[in-house]
């Protein structure tokens, strides 16, 4: 239904700067997620397009019109709180109603979009309620209802999950990308959890410190991070200090191939270690395993003392003490401004095959 | 790998529900606040309440020897108590209406607003309490005889709107901080203007609150009496002044506790009255707790 258009958009507060020269375009009927620790601008970023924050500097275009000076109530966004913010004094309908009787809709039509709504939402004969004899879920689905009763262009979740449990978090995310994908309508979706992130976004925006550190498919920035600090951040990653120098990179006793000289960062994928016959420089004693069912995931030590985590097959069992060989599948390395290297085992024995043997 | 712990048997599992299971303890702390409270609070209003209605009560008997609604007659048979009870209502309504009418939206930007000097002002506001209220009044009054206002209802519902400012601001602009701005947000993210949001959002939400402030004002204006007796006197006669006068004047203590249970009944219907509607949760939020 509608395409955002942020350009350059810089926020400060006083001193601070939350949000640094910003551009993203949000395509008509995306979900895209901004995915950040807290203080990261994320939400700054969200409220900006919903028009609760003035951007300092820069514009905001909505379907090519510019909304940056329009307050939000002559915005087409409708935003859902991380809090619900429902209106206690209000039923669950009188909620959903209110956007509604500020259009002056005839009363039967109110009627009709509120009871289409709810189902829509599965409160079907909940109207009558108060927020307050509702659950935790339930009442962010009121939330939910109240903004997509009014038809808005951009759809804009700030956290909206965050205050409830696991299951139910799970649920009404797929809950919310049904609804999303079945209106079509274009979503913008706070969240500080990178698997709510990648389960339900067409792309995700990584900010850190009021940067975009990647913009990308979820599967991408997985498997792809630009920075240091996106592969920390979204999955497990064994993040390790080491040097380059002779073709190779040394972190904590560890020694890989790698172009360049100088510090840099060595990252590794837990599942992206295979067990293997303890050598020289690649071994680790076993701190413990954790048994997830599914897969085995050891908290190993390398030999100066750094943890090193491992994801390996379930069938595997090892005690605390054990030493175990490893041999690394893939891993990135990170200098300071220059592109990430990446490298693969079987790619690099081509060249180096002594000693991946 | 792992030992899975060995149950006991289904029969032992009833064994230790039945031990475990205990008498609710009996909390004496409690009682005794309460037996104290009960004593200090309830006992006099109680004889008091007896004295209404007894028309012979001598030493040492614990009951009147005789109980009627003599006084009682000869009270409310009265013009100038009903002269009175009128006064008194059309003063504290007006005191309570003006009030709300300055204090509310003060209370507002003063929850809301940040603007120079608006700390000291709301100092300013709470520190006419700090003042010895008598001698605020006395040297009001001295103010009020030059301008004509003693004696005056004008000059009653003055003095007495002064002594307002603390309840009908303080509780106020907590109420007013005390509505989420997200609530307020997400009115205007649907399309309500900052008016209408005022209206139909913060302004329902502060209500217990605010009619907790209302019924105190009311009530403590009602019964104020320094002021009423210093500014209002002898031509403004408001229903304590005449209580007062009675208790003094009178050697029968009949005709004060008459009008002692006259005008305590309305009050505290109202009290009651207020708490059913509004929730004891939002009155005592009212109260600052």
């Amino acid at each position: 239904m509608a395409q955002v258009q942020l350009s350059g958009i810089a926020k400060t507060f006083g001193k601070v700067t939350a949000l640094d020269a910003m551009d993203l375009t949000i395509d008509d009927g995306e979900l895209v997620c901004l995915l950040g620790p807290s203080g990261s601008g994320k939400s700054t970023l969200l409220r900006i397009i919903g028009g609760f924050e003035m951007p300092s500097e820069g514009t905001i275009a909505i379907d090519g019109v510019d909304v940056t000076d329009l307050p939000p109530e002559r915005r087409p966004t409708a935003m859902v709180f991380q809090s619900h913010a429902l209106w206690s004094h209000m039923t669950v309908f009188g909620n959903i109603a209110f956007g509604l009787k500020l259009r002056h809709l005839p009363k039967a039509e109110i009627r009709e979009r509120v009871e289409k709504v709810l189902d829509l939402v599965g409160l079907t004969g909940y109207g009558a309620r108060l927020p307050s004899q509702l659950s935790g879920g339930q009442q962010q689905r009121v939330a939910l209802a109240r903004s997509l009763v009014v038809e808005p262009k951009i759809l804009l979740l700030d956290e909206p999950f965050a205050s409830l449990d696991q299951h139910l978090r799970e649920r009404l995310r797929e809950e919310v990308r049904d609804i999303q994908q079945r209106l079509g309508i274009t979503a913008v979706f706070v969240t500080h959890g990178q698997d709510e992130a990648l389960a339900i976004s067409d792309r995700i925006v990584v900010l850190a410190d009021g940067r975009m550190q990647q913009v990308g498919r979820p599967g991408e920035i997985y498997a792809e991070p630009k920075t240091a600090f996106v592969a920390g951040f979204i999955g497990a990653m064994n993040m390790l200090e080491g040097t380059l120098a002779d073709g190779e990179i040394t972190a904590s006793g560890l020694k890989l191939p790698a172009e360049g000289s100088g510090p840099a960062k060595l990252a590794i994928r837990p599942e992206d270690i295979e067990l293997a016959e303890p050598a020289e420089g690649r071994t680790v004693t076993v701190r413990r395993m954790i048994d997830f069912g599914a897969h085995v995931v050891i908290d190993g030590k390398l030999a100066d003392g750094t943890h090193l985590r491992i994801q390996t097959d379930k069938a595997i069992r090892v005690s605390q003490g054990d030493q175990i060989g490893i041999r690394v599948e893939s891993w990135t390395v990170f200098t300071e401004g220059d592109e990430p290297r990446r490298y693969r085992s079987d790619t690099v024995r081509s060249f180096r095959g002594a000693r991946y043997a | 790998m792992t030992d899975i712990a060995r149950l006991p048997p289904a029969g032992a599992l009833s064994d230790l529900r039945t031990r475990v299971r205990r008498r609710e303890p009996v909390d004496w702390t409690g009682i005794a606040f309460l037996t104290g409270l009960a004593i200090v609070i309830l006992l006099p209003l109680i004889v008091t309440a007896v004295w209404a209605f007894a028309e012979v009560w001598r030493f040492p008997a614990i009951v009147p020897q005789r109980m009627g609604l003599g006084y009682w007659q000869e009270t409310l048979t009265r013009n100038d108590v009903w002269q009175a009870l009128w006064l008194s209502l059309s003063i504290t309504t007006t005191v309570t209406v003006i009030s709300a009418a300055i204090c509310f939206p003060a209370a507002y930007a003063f929850a809301r607003l940040d603007f120079p000097g608006r700390n000291v002002l709301f100092l300013a506001f709470l520190s006419v309490q700090a003042f010895p209220k008598f001698g605020l009044i006395v040297a009001t009054a001295t103010i009020f005889l030059t301008l004509h206002l003693v004696g005056t209802f004008w000059g009653v519902v003055l003095i007495q709107l002064v002594g307002t400012l603390l309840y009908m601001i303080w509780i106020p602009v907590s109420a007013f901080q005390g509505v989420d701005r997200r609530l307020e947000e997400a009115a205007r993210d649907v399309g309500a203007g900052p008016m209408r949001v005022f209206w139909s959002i913060t302004l329902p939400q502060a209500l217990p609150t605010l009619a907790a402030a209302l019924l105190i004002t009311f009530v403590s204006t009602f019964y104020e009496t320094d002021a009423a007796w210093l500014i209002g006197l002898p031509n403004v006669r408001t229903m304590p002044m005449v209580m007062i006068s009675f208790i003094n004047n009178a050697l029968e203590v009949q005709y004060g506790a008459v009008l002692f249970v006259f005008l305590w009944v309305p009050s505290f219907v109202l009290m009651l009255a207020a708490r059913r509607v509004m929730g004891a949760d939002a009155f005592a939020k009212g109260l600052g707790g």
